[in-house]
C-alpha cells in the first residue's frame, strides 16, 4: 500500500457566514503529482493556505506526512516547501542571502548550508547571479529562485500555487520538467494548482476539480473524461464547473470567494 | 538564536544598503537643530533660560528614535504586502521569534540613528554635562528604541495599506513629539499642555536623556525610568499580540 503524504478529511473553512471550503476530502500518496483545478474563487487558495498552516480550518482534519497541521504545526511545516502564488522573496537581499535566510529558518545544519545552496542555485541556473539583488531579477528568475528555495530543506511535499502564472513557455517547460524529475527521482510529492488545463493534463498523475468549495470530481484525465462522458480534460472541466464566469469577491452567495476579500467585506459590515 | 541573528542581520543589511534611507531620516533632525536650535535659541537665551541647543538635543534624539522606529514598521507592512511575510510565517519558527529578530534589527537601526544625531549635535556645539553619564544615556537610548520599535511593529501589524500607515504616522507620531517635553520646558507652559505632556510617555524618554546629558530634569530620573519600563512592557505586549493576529 502506498504511503499517504497529504490527507484531508471533511475540511471546512468558513469566513463568518460564508463557507469558502465545504467539507473536502482527498488523499495524495508519496511520489504522486496531484493537481487542483477550479474556477477563480472555487476554494483552491484557501485550501492551500490551510494545508500550509497559514489559515486554520474551521473543522475537519488535515495531515501532512502524518502531522496534523494545527496540532503539530512545526513538524507539518518542516514537511513541505511552497512556491506561493505571489512573489515572496526579499528584493533587497541577494539570491544567496534569500537562500541562506531560508536555510536558517528551517535549521538546515550549518555545515551543509553552503553546499546545498550552491547545488540548488546551480540546478535552477542562478549560481552565477547569486550575489545579485533579487530586485534586479526577471519574473522567471524569481520563480526559479523560489523553487530552489522551496527545496532547500528537502521537503517531502512541494506545494506550487499557480507557479507558472506570468512565465514564458521556455521557463514553464523547464519548470515542469524539473518537477517531474523531483517526483520520479526523489519520490517527492507534488501538489499544484493551475488555471492551465494542458499543464494539469501533461504533468499531473491525478487531478481534483473543485468548485463552490467542494471537490466535484477526482481522477486521472481518462477517468475524468469517462465520468463526465466527454473526450478530454477541458470538456470534462467545463461540464463540471459550467461555462459561466466567476466573480471572485461576489457576496451573498457561495459563489467565488477570495479569502482576503471575503474577510475584508465581512469586517466592513 | 541563529534564527534571531539572521532576522536581525536582514534588517541591518537593508538599512546599511539604503543610503537614501540613512540620509532621509537624518534630514529632519538636522533641520530641527538648525531652525530651532539656532533660530529660537537666540530668543530663549534672551529670556534668560540659558542654552537652548543643550535643552533641545535630547528632544531631537528622542524624535529621531521615535520616527525611525515607527517608520521601520513599514518593513513589516511591506513584507505583508509584497509577500515575504508568507515565507516567514510558514517556516517552522514561532511568530514570537520572527518578531523578536526583526524588532531587534529595527531597534538597532534606531539606536544608530540616535547616535548619529548625537554626533551631529556635537558638531553643532552641543556638549554633554558629564561625559561619564553618556554611557547610561546610551542605555536609555537602547531601552526606548526597543519600546518604540515594538510600538511601530504593533501598529504596522494592524494596518493593511500604506495610506493607513501614513495616517497613523500623522495622527500619532507628530502629536507624541510636539506634545511632549521635547521642544519646550514644561515649567512655564499652559496647564492643558502640561497635562497632555505629562501623560505622554515620550516626555519621560526626553526627560531621562536630558537629565543624564545636560543635568536638567522635570520629572526626576527615577520616575522617567519607571515610565520607560512600563512603556516598554506595554508596547512589547501590544506588538506580540498584534503580530500573532496577522492573517495572510
Amino acid at each position: 500500500m502506498a504511503e499517504t503524504l497529504i490527507a484531508a478529511d471533511a475540511v471546512v473553512k468558513k469566513f463568518g457566514k460564508i463557507t469558502a471550503v465545504d467539507g473536502i476530502t482527498f488523499k495524495v500518496d508519496r511520489g504522486e503529482i496531484f493537481a487542483f483545478l477550479g474556477p477563480n474563487g472555487a476554494g483552491k487558495s484557501t485550501t492551500i493556505k490551510m494545508m500550509t498552516t497559514m489559515l486554520r480550518p474551521t473543522s475537519g482534519k488535515l495531515t501532512l506526512n502524518g502531522f496534523d497541521v494545527t496540532k503539530d504545526q512545526d513538524a507539518a511545516r518542516q514537511a513541505f516547501g511552497i512556491v506561493f502564488q505571489d512573489p515572496s522573496l526579499d528584493e533587497e537581499l541577494s539570491a544567496y542571502e534569500n537562500m541562506y535566510l531560508h536555510a536558517t529558518l528551517y535549521q538546515v545544519p550549518k555545515v551543509e548550508r553552503q553546499a546545498r545552496i550552491q547545488e540548488l542555485l546551480e540546478l535552477v541556473e542562478l549560481w552565477k547571479r547569486k550575489d545579485s539583488m533579487v530586485k534586479t531579477f526577471s519574473g522567471g528568475m524569481r520563480r526559479r529562485l523560489e523553487i530552489a528555495r522551496g527545496l532547500l530543506h528537502e521537503p517531502k511535499i512541494l506545494f506550487l500555487d499557480e507557479p507558472t502564472l506570468g512565465l514564458d513557455t521556455q521557463t514553464r517547460n523547464l519548470m515542469w520538467e524539473y518537477v517531474r524529475r523531483l517526483s520520479k527521482e526523489k519520490g517527492m510529492t507534488i501538489f499544484f494548482t493551475t488555471h492551465y488545463l494542458d499543464e494539469a493534463e501533461d504533468v499531473a498523475d491525478r487531478i481534483a476539480i473543485i468548485d463552490h468549495g467542494k471537490i466535484v470530481a477526482t481522477g486521472t484525465t481518462p477517468e475524468l473524461a469517462k465520468q463526465t462522458g466527454t473526450k478530454n480534460l477541458e470538456s470534462a472541466y467545463l461540464k463540471l464547473t459550467g461555462e459561466t464566469l466567476r466573480d471572485e469577491a461576489e457576496m451573498g452567495n457561495n459563489d467565488g470567494l477570495n479569502a482576503r476579500m471575503a474577510r475584508r467585506n465581512q469586517s466592513l459590515r | 538564536m541563529d534564527i534571531v541573528y539572521v532576522l536581525w542581520l536582514r534588517q541591518v543589511y537593508r538599512y546599511t544598503r539604503s543610503g537614501s534611507r540613512i540620509l532621509g531620516t537624518l534630514g529632519q533632525p538636522l533641520l530641527l537643530m538648525l531652525a530651532l536650535g539656532y533660530g529660537i535659541g537666540a530668543i530663549y537665551r534672551r529670556a534668560g533660560e540659558g542654552n537652548y541647543l543643550n535643552f533641545l538635543v535630547p528632544g531631537i534624539i528622542t524624535q529621531t528614535v521615535l520616527l525611525s522606529a515607527v517608520f521601520w514598521g513599514i518593513i513589516i507592512l511591506m513584507d505583508k504586502r509584497f509577500g515575504f511575510l508568507s515565507e516567514l510565517l510558514v517556516a517552522p519558527v514561532k511568530r514570537r521569534t520572527i518578531l523578536l529578530g526583526s524588532a531587534l534589527g529595527g531597534a538597532t537601526i534606531s539606536i544608530i540613528q540616535g547616535l548619529l544625531v548625537f554626533l551631529i549635535a556635537l558638531i553643532f556645539g552641543f556638549r554633554p554635562h558629564d561625559w561619564l553619564l553618556v554611557l547610561p544615556a546610551f542605555g536609555v537610548l537602547v531601552f526606548m528604541s526597543l519600546a518604540l520599535t515594538s510600538f511601530g511593529a504593533g501598529i504596522a501589524s494592524m494596518v493593511d495599506d500604506f495610506q493607513g500607515f501614513q495616517g497613523i504616522n500623522n495622527l500619532l507620531v507628530m502629536p507624541l513629539f510636539f506634545l511632549s517635553s521635547a521642544l519646550y520646558p514644561l515649567e512655564h507652559v499652559p496647564t492643558v499642555l502640561r497635562i497632555i505632556s505629562t501623560i505622554n510617555p515620550v516626555s519621560y524618554m526626553v526627560d531621562a536623556l536630558r537629565s543624564l546629558l545636560v543635568n536638567q530634569s522635570h520629572f526626576g530620573l527615577g520616575k522617567d525610568l519607571a515610565v520607560i519600563s512600563v512603556a516598554f512592557v506595554v508596547c512589547a505586549t501590544f506588538a506580540v499580540n498584534r503580530f500573532n493576529r496577522i492573517q495572510m
